[in-house]
């Protein structure tokens, strides 16, 4: 069993850390420092950690001037409030008028379980998929947040990352060295291709241990940068094992489903299957058990993965 | 406050006036383009760009440049004419406003024409991003320096200013307000917003469509400085963005009462304006009063 590790505590470290190698770095909140841990930034930092209150909206512009004034900000608060009520600041300043703002997107998918469907986020990373130059991250483990997370701040644009609430499996050692815009292989196989977004990774992972019980062999993706697309590894895929699987705790709907659909569709066609939140809302509950009931569960890839091998071969 | 003299206030009321002339002509001969609140603002402008704000065209990215956030963009033509009359760039390319293949977008591009601070358009988004500029500034290592014993403090409080032009009709959104919480909160002296209250949005008098009065009290009640002037009045202006400097403690807003459509008679006070272009008959009526409007300021 992988040591488990809180995200989000290894999110306020993380941007501790950044901000002693990256002194243009400000932080901001919309009064939920506590939940997402970016208080540890303001205690660490408190002349470079900004509480605009419960307005989203201001949360994005503020962050959007201080980006126009040299410095680099990470903007916090819940992701679905990135998505739904910032959303014009977000495309306005942010994806039209270059505005580097860092927006980090804390409780993603149904990680605030036991708060509801009012607070879960499931259509955020289709929402900034659809918007020209936004970068969209989504690490799988604390060991890829905390090294993605200087590489986010360094690039240039604005980059959505999305970051879970509770504790995850560690994936990755500490040789493990992941680069923006690049899938991790996390796995190799010949027969089927799973290829994964934060938690779902290690459900790919858990999944592709029983398709191997059963003789097949899944390559496992860890695609933490969903934009830019790594289309060059997706691609191999395609060639190289013939089927497609995408897992994401998000809606079945423009997600990472929908962004290897399309590339896979327009340039190498093979089966692909999405395992994901079927169009709906889910309800409360403990997380693990939602992931389980609403069609995320390791069982579920595999099932998928079986279902496009099939497929794969009657295309064969 | 400086003293402002006769002469100066002369010449930018004509800029404003031959601004207007620039922007009817610019929005007759592309037939798109709002009108009324470009004529609303052309002393706002004038008085920023020909005398208040500390810029150089020939450098629009100057990191010690003041920022003018134009947050009304839809009233963009009489920005990019008062920048190309400040020297940002030819006059000539003007007439290209709104065409395909030009850097003067419908509304404001900051990535496309160099000077322009902030894209706008959807309203609401000039205090907020105001207020994070103000923030950098103040983090600026120059702005926490102790002032000398004779430096003015207002040498000192902030490297760069951010002003922001604001309609009236853009106060019914909600985002203006949280900028304005956060730029109390912050105590951003170094933020000042002009509201361009013509009275009057797209579909009728801002008292009928949504109702901001009294709006003094309101701005007051958010711990901003406040004062109210006549905002065709270039002296006023002037003077109003001089104490706005000086107040270094809290924000400031400079409530400029204008009229929707200033110069042409039937324009002024009609919502019809906001957005429509003049048919020729009507060009050439509005082009004949500006152009009897500016007589007084060539004397």
């Amino acid at each position: 069993m992988a040591e488990m590790i809180s995200m989000r505590i290894a999110y306020g470290k993380a941007l501790v850390e950044l901000g002693r190698t990256h002194p243009d770095v400000v932080v901001l909140s919309a009064d939920v420092a506590n939940s997402d841990h970016s208080y540890m930034f303001g205690d660490a930092y408190p002349d470079r950690f900004f509480n605009v209150g419960i307005a989203e909206q201001s949360l994005v512009d503020v962050a959007a001037g201080l980006a126009f004034s040299g410095k680099v900000p990470f903007a916090n608060t819940f992701a679905f409030l990135f998505a739904t009520r910032a959303l014009e600041m977000v495309r306005s300043h942010l994806c039209y008028g270059g505005a580097h703002v860092k927006l980090m997107g804390a409780y993603g998918g149904l990680s605030d379980s036991f708060d509801g469907p009012t607070h879960h986020s499931i259509t955020d990373v289709a929402i900034m998929r659809a918007l020209p130059n936004m970068t969209i991250v989504v690490p799988s483990d604390p060991v890829t947040l905390t090294k993605l997370l200087p590489q986010v701040a360094d690039w240039s644009g604005p980059v959505y990352m999305r970051l879970n609430r509770n504790e995850v499996p560690v994936l990755y050692g500490d040789d493990c060295a992941p680069v923006l815009g690049q899938a991790i292989v996390a796995r190799e196989g010949r027969d089927v291709t799973l290829i994964g977004s934060g938690i779902m990774v290690s459900r790919c992972l858990a999944a592709a241990g029983e398709l191997a019980a059963g003789g097949i062999q899944a390559r496992v993706l860890d695609l933490h940068t969903i934009k830019p697309l790594d289309e060059e590894t997706v691609l191999a895929a395609c060639r190289e094992t013939g089927a497609i699987v995408t897992a994401e705790e998000h809606s079945i709907v423009g997600g990472l489903g929908g962004a290897v659909a399309e590339l896979v569709a327009d340039r190498h066609p093979v089966p692909v299957k999405r395992v994901g939140l079927a169009d709906r809302f889910a309800e409360t509950g403990p997380y693990a058990d939602l992931l389980d009931r609403y069609g995320m569960a390791a069982a579920d890839i595999v099932k998928a993965a079986q279902a496009a091998l099939a497929a794969k071969e009657r295309v064969g | 406050m400086h003293y402002h003299p006769e002469s100066l206030i002369v010449d930018i009321s004509a800029r404003a006036q031959m601004a207007r002339i620039q922007v009817l002509k610019m929005i007759y001969a592309g037939q798109t383009g709002h009108l009324g609140g470009a004529l609303s603002c052309a002393e706002i402008l004038a008085a920023l760009f020909f005398h208040h704000l500390r810029l150089d065209p020939q450098r629009p990215d100057w990191p010690d440049r003041d920022r003018l956030l134009f947050s009304k963009g839809h009233a963009c033509a009489m920005l990019y004419t008062m920048m190309a009359y400040r020297g940002y760039f030819p006059v000539e390319e003007l007439m290209s406003f709104r065409r395909l293949d030009s850097r003067l977008q419908g509304h404001p591009d900051r990535l496309k024409l160099p000077g322009i601070e902030v894209a706008a358009g959807p309203l609401g988004h000039g205090v907020a991003i105001g207020a994070g500029m103000c923030l950098a500034a103040k983090m600026d290592p120059r702005a926490r320096a102790k002032p000398s014993a004779f430096a003015a403090p207002s040498a000192q409080a902030s490297p760069w200013k951010v002003y922001t032009v604001l309609g009236d009709g853009e106060l019914n959104a909600g985002v203006i307000w949280e900028g304005v919480m956060t730029a109390a909160k912050y105590r951003l002296g170094n933020l000042t917003a002009i509201v361009d209250y013509n009275g009057i949005q797209q579909t009728g008098a801002t008292a009928d469509v949504m109702p901001t009065e009294p709006i003094a009290d309101k701005w007051a009640a958010f711990n901003w400085h406040v004062q109210e002037i006549d905002g065709h009045n270039v002296g006023e202006i002037l003077g109003a963005l001089d104490r706005a400097d000086e107040v270094h403690a809290r924000p400031s807003v400079i409530i400029a009462r204008t009229t929707k459509g200033k110069g042409v008679s039937y324009m002024e006070y009609d919502h019809r304006w906001h957005g429509a272009p003049p048919n020729q008959a009507q060009y050439e009526q509005a082009l004949a009063e500006l152009e009897e409007g500016l007589k007084p300021w060539q004397k």
